[in-house]
């Protein structure tokens, strides 16, 4: 008896496998081929599998399957309390997570009815566009390391890594932050910390233009990148893209404008379009985009408010620690909040934020006890994720790599 | 708001009783419709001229674990020509869960279905492609049930042995 590797279970198969010996390199040619790439795969950020179906080095279909980093977040929130779930926010895009931590909170506000004060908002909003430079820095320096241009992620790390130290000067953490509150945020951003965010945005414009300079002259990025994968305004709108794949597209969508949450219509800002919709032009917006970011960091540090960074709603927001440990009726509601909840009332809410990678939206449905009844988080990546098997059709294999980079789904929000 | 005013008019006058409740918590228009009537609905909702819900964002359901129709499917639609976004709610009982598929109108909901029908094993009539979004393919359980226990049920997942 021959030793035979395990992974044949089907005898009649293996055995057919050993006879025919006659099987040419013009019969592969001929036939179709199903690969697999994925999960473990470098180029497919995180744990996304696709199924393809090749015509020599045509994919004729390609399939996402999804799930192998899920989690059931949605099952634990129902189980925990709602200032419990925040650090569970940072787990779902792990590229931006402020963001995350805002919209969570955002949400939950919004099913309160509080509102945190002025200068909260402004905080919030100053790590929602850290955040947002930090993910499309990511986003950029993989996307153009995929497509062989290994230098740039060097350099969008670098830019990030100095973000990293803003939020840990901030929050105490560089990546699972869970800075948020719910009414307000964790600690106060002190002088230091509002001159290094400025210091940090007075060098990284010109940062900023030599990365331009070092993929923008490189032939073979931009030959990589023209014309592949494109997605036309209507089949966008219908495949539910949101953010910049949508915008890439052609559609002017943006939370921020549309429905303006904290106090960006206070703030002056345009939202890049480009008409193209091909893998360069979701390049080309996420450069614009963190040019816009950067105008609105510095109108935030210049306007940022003084006062109170809590909402005073003792029945909803958690004291500060001194106080707790100083004074009875903080006490009491420091007891009471984090034994039994915070009790919103019946009913359910819908919000959605701009997130770097689209419209990230919280479901949340109370029935007036201290958790959740059901929370549905609506993430932008799984949602754009819907567009590969379209854009990979008719592409070449090499495309395929190109696609998901430009469409940059993080699959910690996909999977949730 | 005007709008949201006009909605409900155009939806009472085109499905009158099938249109069953109206609420508006926080802003947030919510309308429950007949669960058989829901491709009616998102065909209106969708081909109005003057409402245009070109863009569906998220489809769930809510196990209600004690009512008499244990599931409500909920539908997010959003319209960028007024800049609303609209909440559809059906009720659906508990025995064999199913509801008919609106991915004919909007093909997004294809994915968001999909994840429905994994958590909740509702089933969407006439999907082109009722697979099982997250968990593995021979899996027996619907996990956003309230039944189901966070701990998971120990043996439902086959974990790899000892090669």
């Amino acid at each position: 008896m021959e030793q035979r590797p395990t992974v044949y279970s089907d005898e009649k198969l293996f055995k057919k496998l050993l006879e025919d010996k006659n099987i040419t390199i013009e019969d592969a040619l001929e036939n179709e081929m199903v690969i697999n790439m994925g999960p473990q795969h470098p180029a497919t950020h995180g744990v996304l599998r696709l199924v393809l179906r090749l015509d020599g080095e045509t994919v004729l279909s390609a399939l996402p399957e999804l799930g192998y980093l899920h989690r059931g977040y949605e099952k634990m929130a129902e189980e925990m309390s709602y200032i419990e779930f925040i650090p569970h926010t940072d787990r779902l895009d792990y590229t931006g997570t402020m963001c995350n931590n805002v919209a969570y909170v955002l949400a939950v506000e919004k099913l309160l009815g509080i509102e945190a004060p002025k200068r909260a908002q402004y905080i919030r909003m100053m790590i929602a566009e850290l955040s947002r430079l930090a993910a499309h820095m990511v986003a950029i320096g993989t996307y153009a390391m995929d497509v062989g241009a290994v230098t740039m992620v060097m350099w969008t790390f670098r830019e990030r890594e100095k973000i990293q130290d803003i939020f840990d000067r901030l929050a105490g953490a560089r990546f699972t932050t869970s800075y948020t509150r719910i009414g307000g945020v964790a600690s106060d951003a002190d002088s230091v910390t509002l001159k290094m965010v400025r210091d940090f945005l007075d060098q990284f414009h010109s940062a900023l233009d030599e990365m331009d300079k070092l993929l923008l002259s490189n032939k073979i990025f931009i030959d990589r990148l023209e014309g592949i994968g494109v997605l036309s305004k209507e089949d966008a709108i219908a495949l539910g893209i949101t953010g910049p794949n949508l915008r890439a597209s052609g559609v002017e969508y943006d939370v921020r404008r549309a429905k303006p949450y904290l106090f960006y219509n206070e703030m002056d800002f345009k939202i890049p379009t480009y008409t193209d919709g091909d893998c360069l032009a979701r390049y080309w917006l996420r450069g614009d985009e963190v040019r816009e970011s950067v105008k609105i960091l510095y109108q935030i540090l210049d306007k940022m408010p003084q006062g109170e960074i809590l909402a005073n709603e003792p029945k909803h927001t958690l004291a500060h620690k001194a106080e707790i440990y100083t004074k009875m009726e903080e006490l009491i509601h420091d007891f009471m909040i984090i034994n039994y909840g915070i009790n919103p009332p019946v009913g359910d809410v819908f919000f959605s934020a701009e997130n770097p990678k689209g419209e990230l939206g919280f479901y949340i449905v109370s029935n007036g006890s201290g958790h959740p009844w059901k929370m549905k988080i609506r993430s932008p990546s799984f949602c754009n994720l819907q567009a590969i098997a379209q854009l990979c059709k008719g592409a070449m294999i090499s495309d395929v790599i190109a696609i998901i980079g430009s469409l940059d789904p993080v699959m910690g929000e996909a999977d949730k | 708001m005007e709008m949201k005013e006009l909605i409900v008019e155009k939806l009472k006058k085109n499905f009158g009783e099938f249109v069953q409740e109206v609420t508006d918590f926080r802003n947030d228009l919510s309308i429950t419709i007949a669960s058989n009537k829901i491709v009616d609905v998102a065909k209106i909702l969708k081909e109005d001229p003057e409402l245009e819900f070109v863009m569906c964002k998220d489809v769930t359901a809510i196990d209600w674990a004690t009512r008499k129709n244990r599931f409500t499917v909920v539908y997010h639609i959003y319209s960028f020509k007024n800049n609303i976004t609209l909440r559809i709610k059906a009720n659906i009982a508990e025995e064999s869960p199913a509801i008919e598929s609106v991915t004919s109108v909007w093909p997004s909901a294809n994915w968001y279905e999909r994840e429905t029908y994994d958590m909740y094993g509702i089933v969407f009539k006439n999907h082109p492609d009722l697979r099982r979004m997250y968990m593995p393919e021979g899996f027996q359980y619907h996990p956003l049930r309230k039944e189901f226990p966070v701990l998971g049920i120990p043996g439902s997942l086959p974990l790899p042995g000892k090669i």
